[in-house]
């Protein structure tokens, strides 16, 4: 029975300035609505312009569970489209990526279809002459869907929300300091996408990347077997990569509490405004030599900035100063695909994509000694979630009343805030 | 070496892994091996391409570390496993530079509480003929499906 599609009031009702409740991460009707609602009406990431470079070239997947098409089209411009024929659905495309030439054209009955979606033949045409074909969607071709590209990163949003700048504001300085890190300013998707399966809510994903309370206790079996297995080596011995990369998720509270934590308006936010796990990394001396000169003075700032995660809410999540990415697609309220992908800085030295592979590896792949940790805790909480006598979760922690009155905010690193700042994003689109 | 030496030794490489005696198993690997398990078919190169585990004998020994933890959370409970191997080809084989590859079709199952995952792969074992036995130096896994959304792996295929 619909508890919640018709009954704005108990659906806000779920969020809470400081807690919510546990319907938002198992509930199958409130997942529904969050893909009509929350993921439909914001900005979601597709993909990456240098994924399709050339015309013709596509790149398939699911945003808010439906099924899209991302392709250059032979303006040189790019298109989202949904993948589905207008005769009878079928997806007219099937691959993760390949390229179409001019057209796409149905494995079922051949409708075929320019690359901006327009319909541009049926086989015996004629056979329609006399029916209402000519009334219905189906002209229409493949449904164009409403895109913008921010430095490459190609966001779309699926039904009226509010304007892309508009969206995301000046979050977008973390997508400018990643594009940044290139020598040339211009990032390149290199390397492949690791595909994780968790059996948790997408929301358990999302609002971990910026809980600096979890990792001492959570990665303390490896990150904490990585820093023992250093102790005691000479100083002038170099630092493993793989060492440099696990250790520092095993830093103290005040650690991650001295990183701080950025939030903006519609659920966006990092943290590691001050620093973060990656300011630590060896430098690559060939690699800070070409950015002095491709940006002079502008280099050290650029490279100084060293953010943790930020989110784009809901769907991207990005780490500058590693070059990765990581996509959460909802399949269901307990089902999720964490893709991780890559970036090779265009202009920069091998060994950069190297280390983004390396971390990449080391800490998104399905056999990551850190994820193991971290899904197990997501999906631990799917389950006890179930439990009768308390049905909140908290997210108390350094809640401040004040903090509902701003808009950017900037806070300790251990504040439970960037949680309750998606939640308020999470309940504006959620209310019909 | 003869086939049957490097057969047999292919058989409790994978035996070691499933009685969870990872620290014979680590003594296997000669001191520059890796561990490698591939992204996505005839994958070349391990560094500039994502890998589901490229390993050093460094990142190998943390992971066998790290399963005698007991704050390693995921491992509650324990999973276990079991390589069902069919028998190893000798690829290539130079036995005077003492170097083999051997190439071994498998199905492993991963267990854990109620959950269990089967996956069909290959395992090419480069073999050296070091003193004191063979060693391996590099074992690659290629499993069928894995460039697929997988759930976490948490031994070793």
């Amino acid at each position: 029975m619909a508890r919640y599609r018709d009954n704005s009031r108990a659906l806000q009702a779920l969020v809470e300035p400081d807690r919510v409740h546990r319907d938002v991460y198992i509930d199958p009707e409130v997942f529904q609505l969050e893909m009509e609602r929350l993921w439909s009406r914001t900005w979601i990431y597709v993909g990456h312009a240098s994924q399709v470079p050339r015309p013709g070239d596509f790149i398939t997947g699911d945003i808010a569970a439906k099924p899209v098409i991302l392709v250059r089209h032979t303006d040189g411009k790019v298109r989202v489209l949904m993948n589905r024929c207008a005769h009878k659905g079928t997806k007219v495309v099937y691959d993760f990526a390949g390229n179409t030439g001019k057209t796409f054209r149905c494995p079922y009955h051949a409708w075929t279809y320019r690359t901006d979606g327009s319909l541009l033949h049926i086989p015996l045409k004629e056979g329609y002459e006399k029916t209402k074909l000519h009334e219905t969607a189906a002209v229409g071709g493949l449904t164009p869907i409403t895109h913008e590209t921010y430095r490459g990163f190609v966001f779309a949003r699926l039904a009226e929300g509010p304007a892309f700048r508009d969206y995301f504001g000046d979050s977008l300085s973390s997508i400018d300091n990643l594009a940044d890190r290139s020598p040339e300013g211009e990032l390149e998707i290199a390397g492949g996408c690791l595909r994780f399966f968790h059996n948790c809510n997408w929301k358990m994903f999302v609002e971990n990347l910026n809980d600096t309370m979890h990792p001492m206790i959570v990665h303390a079996s490896s990150a904490g077997t990585a820093k023992k297995l250093w102790e005691g080596k000479p100083a002038d011995l170099p630092k493993p990569m793989a060492i440099e990369q696990y250790a520092p998720f095993a830093n103290d509270y005040k650690f991650f509490d001295d990183m701080g934590v950025r939030v903006y308006p519609h659920g966006h936010g990092f943290s590691g405004v001050n620093f973060s796990i990656h300011s630590a990394y060896s430098s690559i001396p060939e690699y800070e030599d070409a950015m002095k000169r491709a940006y002079g003075d502008r280099a050290k700032e650029i490279l100084g900035t060293v953010r943790h995660n930020t989110v784009y809410y809901p769907s991207l999540t990005i780490k500058g100063a590693i070059q990765s990415i990581r996509v959460a697609r909802p399949l269901a309220a307990d089902k999720t695909v964490i893709e991780s992908w890559t970036f090779r800085l265009k202009g920069a030295p091998a060994k950069l994509l190297e280390r983004t592979v390396m971390y990449n590896r080391l800490i998104n792949s399905p056999m990551s000694v850190v994820g193991h940790d971290d899904l197990h805790c997501y999906r631990s909480a799917q389950e006890g979630l179930a439990a009768q006598g308390h049905e909140w979760v908290s997210l108390h922690r350094n809640f401040d009343s004040k903090e509902l009155e701003a808009g950017e905010l900037t806070c300790n690193g251990t504040s439970e805030i960037s949680m309750r700042n998606q939640f308020r994003a999470w309940r504006e689109f959620m209310a019909s | 070496m003869n086939e049957a030496e490097l057969a047999r030794f292919v058989l409790r490489e994978a035996r070691l892994i499933d009685e969870k005696r990872f620290d014979e198993w680590y003594k296997l690997f000669t001191d520059d091996a890796y561990y490698w398990v591939p992204l996505v078919p005839g994958q070349t190169d391990p560094l500039a391409h994502n890998s589901l585990a490229y390993e050093d004998k460094l990142l190998l020994k943390l992971r066998i570390e790290r399963l005698k933890q007991p704050t390693a959370y995921s491992q509650k409970p324990q999973s276990r496993c079991l390589h069902v191997l069919q028998t190893p080809e000798v690829e290539k084989s130079d036995p005077a530079r003492g170097e083999f590859l051997t190439r071994t079709p498998f199905m492993y199952t991963e267990t854990r509480g109620d959950e269990s995952q089967r996956y069909a792969a290959i395992a090419w074992h480069t073999l050296v003929g070091a003193p004191g036995g063979l060693r391996i130096r590099l074992k690659r896994v290629d499993i069928l499906n894995a460039d697929s959304a997988l759930p976490s792996i948490q031994l070793f295929l």
